[in-house]
């Protein structure tokens, strides 16, 4: 079954998450703070925890650091961050951290769990087709491997699918709606900015200058296409 | 109306504090300028004429004195005019002398025209026995008529002799004296219009000592109705329009300080609701993440104990939202809701709401296909969700929706109306009000007493606006009107 490791200091909140995410059949580890959880996804003898929830406000170092250190590490591990106010800047700056998707204290079980499906379906392989070439950045979809210059680079699920999603249709353009649908198995309400902000990372680790991209170009007022390159 | 303004503000400036002032200045100044010169005419006049009546009277005196020692009565004509000339010879050239003896008269010029002597003077000079004198006009000159009667010589000091029959008469020109006086009023005459100026800058210079400081009380006091508290004003000087200033000042800062007090109360209770909703998230968030534990095993509990976990699981969703919409209307109170626009097709994110909390067969639509707005979808689904809701829980079907597009083609309308018993009168303007509800009975909706509130808050943010009104043919119709192009925040 998925493993799972909740960051969440509240011991209720933590109780309450475990507790129904093992009724439903998910291995869950925990951690109370970030330092902990680091230490736990560092140690080979640990869980191998496939999906972190990562609350925001913790004691001692904040989501924000732990998500950044655990990016800076390679992991491509998804994470849901937990965030409690809700509010625009902290959301903006959890996605700019690494995150994939993000719920708001109080969440229902129901919700949590669907987001939890959702961001492990990205992860899951896809053997689709075979390797692409697009000017120098090479697609594998059957290794999952994205290759620029002889440099494999490593990329979290939710922006390899985005990746994958973009380059299946060259010079398509995709509104963020129609991302947040295929990607991220958000429905029509599902936050635009999550959209913007992977493309964001995504830049940042494919393109040679991020201010002027070559392969996710943005079409101002309809949303992003890949290409044509 | 922006056409009118400047044409009132002239007529008010042409009646204002400045026009009288000058008005007033001018007045003064012509008035006592005037008075004076008139009062100063009068007194001038009366001077020079009673200097030269005085030295005509003496001079007559001296002459007559002299002239009659010689003389002996009774007269004949011809010594008559020697006696006149001898009177006339010492008193200037332009004096005519008329000596009467009883029925006979002799001038010291013969072809003068002795009118001037009128018949009254000589009366009195008859009756008085003693000087008099007379002025007279004489072809549009002043002139001044002196008579005299020549007495015996007096037997007793202090009182006039007998008479001698003998009278003696001199006119002489006061038109000299007259035209140095008039000089003064015709200086008067030339000098009005300078002093007028004069009365018209000094009237401007004191006007502006005093408007000046108005219209600085003027200029902040506008300040102030615009919202800008901190403006004062500067006090000059000791008069009573710098302890107005110094009254404005004080009431502002009065009023300044009462508002910063009341904004900081105002901001007190906002963030105490925005850290109670903050602090209730924690305790929330494990209740609700259990809650479906409770849900899903009810089935299998004691009816009792399977009510109990039912009741709780969905009272913690009722306070999931209201802490949620709480946290939201919080956000709308310190401005930091945002908007995030996108170009959305708005029959079609209506016809998403609807999907989505399966109204879809409730709800008659007029949806037309192509209009389109920058909006917030998310806002925009909260708004229309919010006044569906209510009208299927609140209104009576038929429930309809009709989009439409304004003929100018910058704005939008979504209007949802029912066919219920529509809102009591007193509710229309209290409908957008927070916690409120228009039926007690209706306290236990599933509401949270806010959604009107963020609606129309949601609305606010995208410029527009949401109306409530009863339509003619009884319901409720609630209209949202949303600009087309917001004034962008966020350009993607």
């Amino acid at each position: 079954m998925p493993h799972v490791l909740l960051i969440e200091d509240d011991v209720s909140v933590r109780d309450g998450m475990e507790l129904v995410l093992r009724r439903h059949g998910y291995d869950v580890s925990t951690a109370a703070t970030g330092e902990d959880a680091l230490a736990l996804l560092a140690d080979p003898a640990g869980p191998a925890a496939e999906l972190a929830v990562l609350d925001l406000m913790l004691p001692g170092m904040d989501g924000f650091e732990v998500c950044r250190r655990l990016r800076a590490t390679g992991s491509t591990m998804p994470v849901i961050m937990l965030t409690a106010r809700g509010d625009d800047s902290d959301i903006v700056h959890g996605l700019e951290a690494g995150a994939d998707d993000y719920v708001v204290k109080p969440v229902t079980a129901a919700v949590l769990e669907a987001r939890i499906r959702a961001a492990l379906r990205r992860a899951e392989p896809s053997r689709s087709a075979q390797g692409e070439d697009h000017a120098g950045l090479l697609i594998d979809r059957a290794g999952l491997t994205v290759v620029k210059r002889g440099t494999t680079i490593t990329l979290p699920p939710t922006e390899l699918r985005l990746l994958l999603e973009l380059s299946a249709s060259p010079a398509r353009v995709f509104s963020r709606e129609q991302l947040l649908e295929s990607v991220w198995d958000h429905d029509f309400l599902g936050d635009s900015r999550l959209v913007d902000a992977a493309v964001g990372r995504l830049r940042a680790k494919i393109e040679d200058l991020p201010a002027r991209p070559r392969y996710i170009q943005t079409v101002r007022g309809f949303g992003y296409r890949f290409g044509p390159v | 109306m922006t056409v009118r303004r400047p044409t009132l503000r002239t007529l008010r400036r042409l009646g204002g504090l400045r026009t009288r002032l000058v008005v007033a200045f001018v007045l003064v100044a012509l008035v006592s300028g005037v008075t004076a010169t008139a009062l100063a005419y009068r007194e001038s006049r009366n001077a020079v004429l009673e200097r030269k009546q005085d030295a005509v009277q003496t001079e007559f005196r001296n002459r007559v004195e002299q002239a009659a020692a010689d003389f002996d009565v009774p007269a004949d004509e011809v010594s008559l005019t020697r006696f006149a000339r001898r009177i006339a010879d010492g008193l200037g050239d332009d004096t005519l002398v008329v000596a009467q003896y009883r029925s006979i008269t002799a001038a010291s010029d013969q072809s003068a025209d002795r009118t001037r002597i009128t018949p009254a003077l000589r009366q009195r000079v008859r009756t008085h026995n003693g000087m008099s004198l007379q002025r007279v006009e004489w072809r549009g000159s002043p002139y001044l008529a002196v008579g005299t009667p020549i007495t015996f010589d007096r037997a007793d000091p202090g009182k006039p002799g007998a008479p001698s029959g003998l009278d003696a008469f001199a006119v002489t020109s006061l038109r000299a004296e007259l035209e140095a006086t008039t000089g003064v009023a015709d200086a008067v005459r030339d000098g009005i219009l300078p002093v007028v100026l004069l009365a018209t800058v000094l009237g401007l210079l004191a006007a502006g000592t005093v408007l000046r400081p108005v219209r600085e009380l003027g200029r902040a006091t506008r300040r102030h109705a615009a919202g800008d508290y901190s403006s004062r004003v500067r006090v000059r000087g000791r008069d009573e329009l710098a302890d107005l200033a110094r009254d404005f000042n004080q009431a502002a800062g009065a009023l300044e300080a009462s508002i910063d007090e009341l904004r900081a109360q105002d901001e007190r209770a906002k963030r105490f609701v925005a850290d109670v909703s903050h602090e209730l998230r924690t305790p929330l968030a494990a209740m609700t993440m259990v809650a479906t534990v409770l849900d899903e095993d009810a089935a299998s509990l004691p009816p009792d104990t399977a009510h109990a976990a039912r009741t709780v699981s969905e009272e913690t969703g009722r306070l999931a939202r209201l802490v949620d919409d709480l946290m939201e209307m919080s956000r709308f109170d310190s401005g930091a809701a945002r908007l995030h626009l996108a170009r959305t097709d708005l029959a079609e994110a209506v016809r998403a709401t609807l999907s989505l909390r399966n109204w879809t067969d409730r709800v008659e639509t007029v949806l037309p296909s192509g209009i389109t707005a920058r909006v917030d979808r998310r806002r925009v689904d909260v708004i229309v969700a919010n006044l569906v809701g209510n009208a299927l829980r609140h209104g009576a079907p038929p429930v309809t929706l009709t989009l439409s597009a304004d003929p100018a083609g910058d704005g939008l309308t979504v209007e949802v109306a029912d066919r219920g018993p529509g809102l009591p009168p007193e509710a229309v303007d209290q409908v957008f009000d927070r916690f409120y509800k228009a039926d007690a009975a209706r306290t236990r909706s599933e509401g949270s007493g806010l959604g009107t509130a963020i609606a129309l808050e949601n609305a606010r943010l995208h410029g527009g606006t949401i109306e409530a009104a009863n339509r003619p043919g009884g319901g409720a119709v609630f209209t949202l009107r949303l600009p087309r192009h917001p004034a962008p925040e966020e350009d993607r």
